[in-house]
C-alpha cells in the first residue's frame, strides 16, 4: 500500500469515526447535567460591562 | 521620544527608503516597481515623522483617546478601525456601482487601468477585505476586551496589525489597477503582498490570543470563539492557497505550487472557506455580541450558539467542491461538496433563529429602534442566503445556475444583506460609544439608510435572479438541428434591462452608505439632530380612566340584556 492509500483508509475509517464522535461530544457537552446554570451565566456575562468605551 | 531613539529609528526608515529605491530601480516589471515606490514614500514620510519628533497623532491622541492607565479599555485601534471601515466601505461600494455600470455601458471600460477585469477584484477585495476586514478587526478588539474584561494585550503589536493591514489593502488595490494579480479569486494579491499579510495576520492572532490569556472573566464568551475560528482558519487558508514560486525576487509574477484540478480545488477550498470563516464566522461573532447588547437581552440559547459554532467548524470546510460541479474534479468530490453544503443549511438556520429569537419579548424594538431593525434584516438575509446557497449547490440546480448572474445575486444577498447590514448596525452601535456621544446624530437617518439599503438589495437580488435564470435557459437551448439557439452575445443583449436594474440597486445601497457617512460625521462633530422620535405611543387622557358603569350609557336603565336573535 502506498502512503496515500494508507492515509486514505485511515481517513475514511478511524479518522471519520473520530471526527464524528468529537463533533457529537462537543455539541452534547453543554447539555450535560448542571450545565444550564453555567451557560445562562455565560450568556449574561456580556451585561457586566456597562462603562462602554471607557 | 528620546533623540537617540528617534535618530536610530529614522536611520532604519532611511535604510528602508534606500532599499526601496534600489528595488524600484532593478524591478523586473512596472507593478513591482510601483509597489517599491509606495513603500519608499511611506519610509520617507516616516523619516520626517520620526526625525522631526513630530507626532502626527498628537492631536489624534485626544480625538482617538489613547488610554494611559490599565483601568480603561484600549479603543484607539477600534476608533481607527471604525473609520477605516466607513472609508473603505464607500470606496468598495463606489467601485461596485462603477463596474455594474460597465456591464450596462461597455464604453465605461477605460483601458487599460480601469477596465472591468482590473476593477472587479478591486471591488471584491475592497468590500470583503477592506470594509469587512476592518469591521472584523475593530469589533474583535472591542468585543474581546469587554468580554474578557481586560485591556488589549500587546498594544504596539495591535497598532502594527491595523496599519500593516491598511498597507496590505493599499498594495493589493494598486496592484490590481496596475495589472499585478495571480488570478486566484479573492486571493489576487501576488506573493510578496501575501507574505506581508501572513506577518500581519500572525500578529493579529498573537494579540487576540494574548488578550484572551490575560482575561479576568473565567468563561470565554462565544463571540470570541467565532473570532478565533475566523483568525486561525483564515491564516491556514491564506498560507496554503497562496503557496507559489516567484519568478524573480525583484518581480511581481509567481506560479502556483499546484497544477490542474488540484489547483482548482485548493482555490475553491480557500474561496468557499473565505465565505465560511471570513464572511460568516467573523460576522457571526459580531452578531453574538452586538445583537444581545443592542436588544439588552441575552442570546436566546447559549447552547444553540455552541452547536452552531461546532457545526460550522466541522461542516463548512468540506463545502468548497460545489464551486467545481461538472468539471474535471472527481465526481465523488463534487457530491461530497454538495452533501456538506446541504447539511450546512441546518446549523445556519439554527444560528439565524438564535439571533432572531433573542428579540423574543422585545419585538417592539423593531418598530422603535432602527439599529435593531437593521440587525433583524441582516439575520433575515443570513437565513435567506444560507438557504439559497445549499439549494444552488445541488448539482441539478447548479447545472442551470452555474456561471450565470444568479450566483452574483446570491453572493450579494449575502454580502449586502447579511455582512453589510450587520456591519452598519454594529457601527451605529459603536460610534456614539467610542466617541462618548449620547447617541447617533440622527436616528431617522439610520432609518433612511435601512430602507435605501433594503430596497437596493431587493433591486439587486431580484434582477440577478431573473438575469441568471434567463441566461441559464438561453445557454442550454437547443434547436431541432442540435445546435445551440443563442450565441453568447444574444444572452448579453437580453440581460441589458436587468443590468440597469442591478446598477440602480447598487446606487441605492451606496446612497444609504453616504447617508450613514454624513450621520457619522455629524456624530463625531458632537452634534445631535433635533428630530421627532421614531415612534410616539399615543396617549388620550380622556380615555385613560376606569369604567364605572360597564354598560354603554344608552343601555343603562333599560331592560336586562337581551340575547340577540340569530
Amino acid at each position: 500500500m502506498t502512503f496515500y492509500e494508507e492515509l486514505r483508509h485511515f481517513a475514511d475509517s478511524i479518522g471519520l469515526l473520530a471526527m464524528l464522535l468529537i463533533y457529537l461530544g462537543l455539541c452534547l457537552w453543554p447539555f450535560r447535567p448542571g450545565a444550564k446554570r453555567r451557560t445562562n451565566k455565560a450568556a449574561n456575562s456580556i451585561f457586566k460591562d456597562e462603562a462602554d468605551g471607557q | 521620544m528620546q533623540i537617540e531613539a528617534a535618530l536610530g529609528r529614522a536611520g532604519l526608515w532611511f535604510l528602508l527608503l534606500l532599499l526601496s529605491v534600489a528595488v524600484a530601480a532593478t524591478a523586473k516589471d512596472a507593478g513591482f516597481a510601483a509597489h517599491a515606490v509606495i513603500i519608499g514614500v511611506i519610509a520617507f514620510v516616516m523619516i520626517w515623522v520620526t526625525a522631526g519628533r513630530f507626532d502626527p497623532i498628537a492631536g489624534g491622541r485626544t480625538f482617538f483617546k489613547m488610554p494611559d492607565t490599565p483601568s480603561v479599555y484600549d479603543d484607539e485601534i477600534v476608533r481607527w478601525g471604525a473609520l477605516a471601515t466607513m472609508f473603505w466601505g464607500v470606496i468598495g461600494l463606489l467601485a461596485g456601482v462603477f463596474i455594474a455600470s460597465q456591464m450596462a455601458f461597455p464604453w465605461l471600460n477605460i483601458e487599460p487601468y480601469l477596465n472591468f477585469g482590473r476593477l472587479r477584484p478591486l471591488h471584491t477585495s475592497a468590500v470583503i477585505f477592506a470594509f469587512g476586514g476592518n469591521a472584523l478587526l475593530a469589533t474583535s478588539f472591542y468585543v474581546v476586551q469587554r468580554t474578557c474584561r481586560t485591556q488589549l494585550a500587546l498594544p504596539s503589536l495591535a497598532r502594527f496589525v491595523f496599519w500593516g493591514y491598511q498597507l496590505f489593502i493599499v498594495l493589493a488595490a494598486t496592484g490590481y489597477v496596475l495589472g499585478v494579480t495571480q488570478s486566484r479569486e479573492y486571493a489576487e494579491p501576488e506573493w510578496y503582498v501575501d507574505l506581508w499579510l501572513t506577518i500581519v495576520w500572525v500578529a493579529y492572532l498573537v494579540v487576540f490570543v494574548a488578550t484572551l490569556l490575560k482575561r479576568n472573566e473565567p468563561h470565554i464568551y462565544v463571540a470570541n470563539w467565532f473570532y478565533l475560528a475566523f483568525i486561525v482558519t483564515i491564516a491556514m487558508l491564506h498560507v496554503v492557497n497562496n503557496l507559489a514560486v516567484p519568478v524573480s525576487f525583484l518581480g511581481s509574477r509567481s506560479y502556483s505550487a499546484f497544477a490542474g484540478v488540484q489547483d482548482a480545488l485548493t482555490q475553491w477550498w480557500y474561496g468557499h472557506n473565505a465565505v465560511g470563516f471570513f464572511l460568516t464566522a467573523g460576522f457571526l461573532a459580531m452578531m453574538y455580541y452586538f445583537v444581545p447588547k443592542q436588544a439588552e437581552r441575552p442570546i436566546y440559547s447559549y447552547r444553540l450558539s455552541i452547536i452552531h459554532f461546532w457545526s460550522l467548524i466541522f461542516l463548512y470546510i468540506w463545502a468548497g467542491p460545489h464551486h467545481l460541479h461538472y468539471t474535471a474534479l472527481p465526481d465523488w468530490a463534487q457530491t461530497l461538496g454538495m452533501v456538506f453544503s446541504v447539511m450546512l443549511w441546518m446549523p445556519s438556520w439554527g444560528g439565524m433563529i438564535n439571533g432572531l429569537m433573542t428579540l423574543n419579548g422585545a419585538w417592539d424594538k423593531v418598530r422603535t429602534d432602527p439599529i435593531i431593525r437593521m440587525m433583524v434584516m441582516a439575520l433575515a438575509f443570513y437565513g435567506m442566503s444560507t438557504f439559497e446557497g445549499p439549494m444552488l449547490s445541488i448539482k441539478s440546480v447548479n447545472s442551470l445556475s452555474h456561471y450565470t448572474d444568479w450566483t452574483i445575486g446570491h453572493v450579494h444577498s449575502g454580502a449586502l444583506g447579511w455582512n453589510g447590514m450587520i456591519t452598519f448596525a454594529c457601527l451605529y452601535y459603536l460610534f456614539p460609544r467610542l466617541w462618548g456621544r449620547e447617541r447617533m446624530y440622527s436616528l431617522r437617518m439610520i432609518n433612511w439608510h435601512f430602507w435605501l439599503a433594503t430596497l437596493g438589495i431587493v433591486f439587486y437580488a431580484a434582477s440577478m435572479w431573473v438575469a441568471g435564470v434567463t441566461q441559464g435557459l438561453m445557454w442550454r437551448e437547443y434547436g431541432p438541428d442540435g445546435y445551440l439557439v443563442n450565441s453568447f452575445a444574444d444572452t448579453v443583449a437580453a440581460l441589458h434591462p436587468m443590468f440597469l436594474m442591478r446598477m440602480f440597486g447598487g446606487l441605492l445601497y451606496l446612497s444609504g452608505a453616504l447617508v450613514m457617512t454624513y450621520n457619522v460625521w455629524m456624530t463625531l462633530a458632537g452634534k445631535l439632530r433635533n428630530e421627532a422620535p421614531m415612534t410616539e405611543t399615543p396617549h388620550d387622557a380622556d380615555r385613560d380612566k376606569p369604567i364605572v358603569d360597564s354598560r354603554p350609557p344608552a343601555a343603562a336603565g333599560a331592560a336586562p340584556d337581551a340575547v340577540p336573535a340569530e
